[in-house]
């Protein structure tokens, strides 16, 4: 055997392990670095957002100001409409979603069978349909039935964006509940609804959270079908944003206090449910 | 006929019984919302792109066949839209790959504010696609008043526009900005769940880093790059937020992806017919790159379980 024998000590040790650190603090440093480079668009549309028109609009940058509040304060006022749309749509899709999606999850998940493979493959593979490929018949269909232009046509939208998540997500709790648990109930003689209220919803719970989180972040961010549905009244956050595109894209300072109105919620959802994003959205294939 | 009539005759009547919940009857309402929701209107889809269709004279609408599909397929124009749509994705996967990997690799080691980083980074991810778009647009890419113009001419260089030099590479760097946090993320698990004496037992072998990364950390993180490719492509080939945000497509059809193209001939030009044509080509084109990464995912999984 030619393997080195692992009990001597090398004689180059003491410089390895200072070569080591070395290593370890160039490393660290780049990935700070990295970091930064990478957090700076966020953070300077944040502190734009507390400088005046000028100074957000200056060449060269202001870096150090004195941060005021005027563009929060006139913000609102245009924002608030589109807050209460973008929490309609988000939190109505969201219930509409886990109302279809969680029995259907259930019932995968306990009576696993041949075909209820194929039904989740078939479920997950609508979410390979570009908007693009349903987006004209939807106008259209929204024009006659009068649904443009309003919250329902979001929530419905969303709630076909979030159904698939929704059932993948829980039948993949749900199988994690120990096949025997269901069992012993059957014999005690639960019925289906209980074994489905006892058992399977409390013990996903963290499941369910995890996945709603999700399903209220992509709602809330969505833009294609906001922006192809909606005009005004029930405009969200999206279609908001999209309107400094043009006729207020000038007030720099405005549209970066409107975007870390609209971003902060999300930041904060997405930073506290950071280990469960990881499960949702590779839609449990990496844990 | 005489067959299905004596299969019901013979069959037992139902127990007449309390309705109870099957478990077709709990899935139905899930498959049901989305058969109406996507299959229904693709079918839609399909069957106006079969016809000369704009809104604008609503009432004439003569059946064309595959005429909308040949118009779009042998205007050179278009098929820099396709290019377009596939340079987009792939360029943006490739960055995100990169950079989400060796950001992965920086974050799989011990160091101080590590947690905290590592929460950070996720960030660009989870800002709305049309705020990044805006946002980068004004406050970044602005030729005179962006912060990378300031950074070119403070380092001597000459203040580039950007958008209308290199907008392509430029609406890249954006949506890269918001994916490499995924690819980050996916690819940070995929190292995390390699098991750590593995590696140990590869560097008492003598193994270099490059071996160690080639034969250990590669095959191990095979599933999640898998996973980051399949993900991403989908929803790359979908972009547009982004685009609508930033360059509108422009200049000329320099940034116009095939989910642009569709938005401009159905809602500014009301051409439903060609609109839906190229709607049937996207689903076509984004399923078949969908079911060919598929495969490969379940080949990898496959061998891997054979190991």
């Amino acid at each position: 055997m030619t393997a080195a024998p692992t009990t001597n000590v090398p004689p180059n040790r003491g410089s390895a392990a200072a070569r080591t650190r070395i290593q370890n603090i160039v490393l660290t440093t780049v990935t700070y670095l990295i970091a930064i480079a990478f957090l700076f668009p966020l953070v300077w549309m944040m502190m734009a957002a507390f400088k005046t028109e000028a100074q957000a609009f200056a060449a060269p940058p202001v870096f150090a100001f004195t941060p005021i509040l005027d563009n929060f304060q006139r913000a609102l006022p245009s924002y608030f409409p589109a807050l209460l749309n973008s929490l309609t749509a988000a939190v109505g899709s969201t219930i509409l979603a886990f109302l279809l999606g969680l029995p259907a999850a259930f019932a995968l998940a306990v009576y696993p069978t041949k075909r209820a493979q194929n039904t989740l493959t078939w479920m997950l593979s609508t979410k390979m349909m570009p908007a693009v490929g349903v987006i004209v018949p939807l106008f259209l269909l929204y024009k006659n039935l009068g649904l443009l232009d309003t919250r329902t046509g979001l929530i419905l939208m969303y709630t076909t964006m979030n159904l698939p998540l929704v059932v993948w997500m829980m039948h993949s709790y749900m199988t994690e509940i120990p096949y025997a648990i269901y069992e012993a109930a059957k014999i005690d003689g639960a019925t289906v609804s209980q074994e489905f209220f006892r058992i399977a919803l409390p013990l996903s719970m963290p499941g369910v959270s995890a996945t709603a989180l999700l399903c209220l972040i992509f709602a809330w961010n969505e833009v294609f079908f906001a922006l192809n549905l909606t005009t005004s009244d029930a405009a969200p956050l999206s279609v908001y944003i999209g309107s400094f595109k043009t006729s207020m894209g000038l007030f720099w300072a405005q549209l970066s206090a409107a975007a870390t109105l609209t971003v902060l919620p999300v930041l904060i959802f997405g930073w506290v449910a950071q280990r469960q994003l990881v499960r949702g959205l590779s839609l449990g294939a990496v844990k | 006929m005489t067959v299905a009539q004596n299969l019901t005759a013979t069959s037992p009547p139902a127990p007449r019984q309390r309705f109870r919940f099957t478990p077709a009857a709990l899935i139905w309402p899930a498959m049901l919302y989305l058969i109406l929701t996507t299959q229904v209107p693709f079918f839609m889809t399909l069957y106006y792109s079969l016809f000369r269709y704009n809104l604008v004279d609503p009432t004439n609408r003569p059946f064309v066949g595959l005429g909308n599909y040949i118009s779009l397929l042998t205007d050179p124009q278009n098929l820099r839209i396709v290019l377009n749509t596939l340079v987009l994705a792939g360029g943006t996967l490739a960055v995100t790959l990169i950079l989400g990997g060796s950001l992965a690799m920086l974050l799989n080691r011990n160091f101080p504010g590590r947690a905290l980083l590592r929460t950070l980074m996720i960030s660009s991810f989870l800002v709305m696609p049309i705020v990044t778009a805006v946002v980068w647009k004004n406050m970044l890419l602005n030729p005179v008043f962006g912060f990378f113009s300031w950074v070119v001419s403070s380092l001597g260089g000459v203040p580039v526009d950007w958008l209308a030099q290199y907008p392509m590479a430029s609406v890249i760097a954006m949506i890269a900005w918001e994916w490499t946090p995924f690819a980050m993320l996916i690819l940070l698990t995929g190292l995390q769940s390699l098991p750590e004496d593995q590696l140990e037992a590869v560097r008492l072998d003598g193994a270099s880093p490059w071996q160690e990364f080639r034969y250990v950390v590669m095959p191990h993180w095979t599933q999640a790059i898998q996973v980051v490719v399949l993900m991403e492509t989908i929803a790359l080939l979908q972009v547009y937020g982004e685009i609508y945000g930033s360059t509108s497509g422009g200049p000329g059809v320099a940034t116009t992806n095939l989910p642009y193209f569709i938005y401009q001939k159905a809602f500014a030009e009301y051409n439903i017919g060609l609109a839906s044509a190229a709607g049937v080509l996207t689903v076509i084109l984004t399923n078949v790159l969908a079911v060919y990464l598929l495969r490969m995912i379940n080949r990898t999984l496959a061998h891997n379980k054979g190991d």
